[in-house]
């Protein structure tokens, strides 16, 4: 073997928006080994939950992740609820599967439209983008944010949805999927798409198991493992719905399952939205009992898990998170080694990596020139959320203003 | 002194007017098309213009002579082909026999200039960038040229831009026969490929290699580049438009035509750059080499046979 290049990602490069650095080991265009360091973003949010109180620390997790902002409370909130054993509310328990899912319709159109960046496709960048602008208005009106909800509790949710909201939504949550059939013709009929991932960074069905591969990055490679469907929650055992698996582990089969769980989702929040019970939507928690709890639920990149241990005081004594991506990152050694550098980006990218979920650090900048306080920031939300409402299920109504 | 004049005037000036609005015409119809907004008509002069106002970096390792002086070289080339282009359209009786051949060894400089330039910036993602370079250059140049013979051949075996622009001028555009026809497509290919653009902008790959070739540049030898390549965006479908399309007129409303014929061009090569994700190198080889180069001996072939 003749002299080897190493050549660097990151930690700072335009391939991910966060600083991660991977070390290619390169022969001509082939890599021959990685070595992935990551933990620029340590933020010790876990010491962090442990001195806040138990709600507190709903809102700290939820601040894990930009985009899984649902996935870590929600994870959280099982756990405590797993200490006291208690049974949320069936109102509580659809309204969390809404937000839910929501946040995996997000999710994989901001990944979709990463992939098509990372393979120099901006117009499919720029699309899947637009649609998931929709479905973050739809979030800001069943919660009033477009991300960090702030919609759980222990015990329950903490806003409800209005009856008079839900037909604008489920209007408005139909005028994408026209649009989103399109970007699907496009994305997964394309020839030349094919020849970027079809057959590239193979995760074969046992190495997918080998390194515990979670969530779509493990059902592309044929491994049913979804834990709406193999430990319901919330109300994913009252709707009617398959896993959805794809054989070949590729980064087009994993493109194409999370395409497919994009419509799912889509279905699964409409139904949920026309079949809300009427019942309470909070248990109200007064204490909670010593003991150790386990939250898991099925985030948009695989398993979010959580362990909470409660020594009968109001903070947790313990806080354990485990990011679904800390389990996929290992995954790389088995699918870029022997592919090229080319597609060395595509793969890397293709588990859909979130990396400040997996270390878990917040930023805040006062740098700008206007602060506003809380109060102000408040009253700017509320008008925004007032706007999109009375728009309505009118889609593309952004691009009108911006002429 | 004419020739001076075109150098200055037509060469430079008005390729490179020409140049920067069809790149604002390429980033507006790739803003409206992906819901965006798009940069105002002066964007890509003010980018130009703030560009030559920083500083300038040669990298430690780098070799000073060839990094400065390789933008320069693309530059300098894309000035001469364009003067030689617009004499032959405003003056085609004027013109030397054989300037055909030096237009397509001239076109090969400033993929040339960004291989030294990319080498000679001693950066590992530069040199991966520039050996990517290369290997597109070997791969578009044969049905590249393959494509140009079918102009020459239907001209009359003329090696003279103006004879086949007269040629065209007789008995329509060339495009409009079968030959022609598949000749173009190859050549729209190979052009969209020495404008580095997607499907083929694997050596500057951005999310890939960061830039690749330009990696190391800063301020004016940046500017230079850029302006080249913008300067390539007129050029190079301005070759097209005398080998196929009857060129520019200036006589009657034939400059209205010549104006829609570039600006079509232009529109058709950015709707390629946004409907297809790029593709890796080998795939273009491979695609150069097979289709393309099948496609371009069959047009050479009907040309031959007068079709």
């Amino acid at each position: 073997m003749g002299k080897r290049t190493i050549v660097p990602i990151g930690p700072y490069h335009p391939l991910q928006e966060e600083p991660e650095f991977f070390t290619l080991t390169v022969d001509g265009e082939t890599v021959i080994d990685i070595d992935v360091q990551i933990g620029y973003n340590h933020r010790g949010i876990e010491k962090l939950s442990e001195r806040k109180t138990f709600d507190q620390s709903t809102f700290a997790v939820e601040r894990i992740c930009g985009i899984c902002s649902t996935s870590h409370p929600y994870a959280y909130t099982r756990a405590i609820e797993d200490v006291i054993g208690l049974e949320v509310p069936l109102r509580a328990k659809y309204i969390r599967t809404i937000i839910a899912e929501g946040e995996r319709i997000h999710s994989h159109l901001l990944w979709l439209g990463l992939a098509g960046h990372f393979l120099g496709y901006n117009t499919v960048y720029m699309w899947a983008w637009k649609l998931r602008e929709e479905i973050l208005d739809v979030m800001e009106i069943l919660s009033g944010n477009r991300n960090n909800y702030a919609m759980f509790k222990p015990g329950g949710v903490r806003r409800d949805i209005k009856k008079e909201d839900i037909p604008g939504v489920i209007k408005k949550i139909d005028s994408i999927i026209p649009t989103l059939e399109m970007l699907k013709k496009a994305v997964i009929d394309d020839p030349v798409l094919h020849a970027r991932t079809k057959g590239v960074g193979v995760l074969t069905k046992e190495e997918a198991i080998n390194f515990c591969a979670l969530g779509p990055t493990a059902r592309a490679s044929g491994i049913a493992r979804d834990l709406r469907k193999d430990c319901p929650y919330g109300a994913y055992d009252r709707l009617n719905w398959d896993i959805i698996v794809t054989d070949n582990g590729d980064v087009f089969d994993k493109a194409v399952v999370r395409i497919l769980e994009t419509f799912q989702s889509i279905d699964m929040v409409k139904r949920c939205l026309l079949s809300l019970p009427d019942t309470e939507i909070d248990a109200n928690i007064k204490n909670i009992p010593p003991g150790e709890g386990i939250g898991q639920i099925e985030a948009p990149r695989g398993e979010c898990f959580h362990y909470v241990k409660s020594d009968g005081t109001n903070r947790p004594a313990r806080h354990k998170i485990r990011a679904p991506t800390f389990m996929n990152l290992p995954t790389y050694k088995a699918t870029v080694v022997g592919e090229t550098i080319s597609d060395a980006t595509i793969i890397l990218a293709a588990i859909d990596p979130c990396y400040c979920c997996t270390e878990r650090m917040a930023v805040v900048n006062q740098k700008g020139k206007k602060l506003y306080n809380g109060e102000d920031l408040v009253r700017l939300s509320q008008a925004k959320t007032e706007k999109i409402k009375s728009r309505g299920g009118k889609f593309a109504a952004r691009t009108k203003g911006i002429k | 002194m004419i020739y001076l004049i075109y150098l200055i005037i037509f060469g430079f000036f008005l390729t490179a007017l020409i140049g920067l609005f069809a790149s604002w015409v390429d980033r507006k119809v790739t803003a409206r098309v992906q819901y965006r907004v798009g940069p105002p008509v002066l964007q890509p002069l003010i980018d130009l213009v703030k560009l030559l106002g920083k500083e300038t970096m040669v990298p430690k390792g780098a070799s000073k002579f060839s990094f400065l002086a390789a933008p320069l070289l693309g530059l300098g080339s894309v000035i001469l082909v364009s003067t030689i282009l617009w004499f032959n359209c405003l003056n085609p009786q004027r013109t030397f026999i054989g300037d055909i051949i030096v237009v397509v060894y001239l076109l090969v400089l400033p993929s040339l200039s960004i291989i030294i330039g990319g080498f000679a910036s001693a950066n590992p993602l530069a040199s991966i960038g520039s050996s990517r370079e290369m290997k597109l250059v070997l791969s578009y140049e044969l049905p590249f040229l393959l494509a140009i013979l079918v102009p020459v051949i239907q001209g009359g075996f003329t090696l003279r831009l103006g004879e086949i622009l007269t040629y065209q001028v007789q008995n329509g555009v060339i495009l409009g026969s079968w030959s022609g026809f598949l000749a173009f497509l190859v050549i729209l290919m190979c052009v969209q490929a020495k404008l580095a653009l997607v499907p083929f902008d694997i050596p500057e790959a951005e999310t890939e290699i960061v830039g690749g070739p330009l990696i190391e540049y800063s301020g004016t030898p940046l500017a230079v580049y850029k302006l080249m390549k913008n300067m390539l965006l007129f050029v190079l479908p301005f070759f097209i438009m005398i080998l196929f399309m009857g060129g520019f007129r200036l006589s009657g409303a034939h400059w209205i035509n010549g104006i829609l014929k570039y600006l079509g061009l232009v529109a058709l090569i950015t709707v390629i750059r946004n409907t297809n994700p790029r593709v890796r190198i080998d795939q273009a080889m491979r695609f150069f080499w097979g289709p393309m180069t099948i496609l371009a001996m069959m047009a050479v072939f009907l040309a031959l046979k007068g079709l």
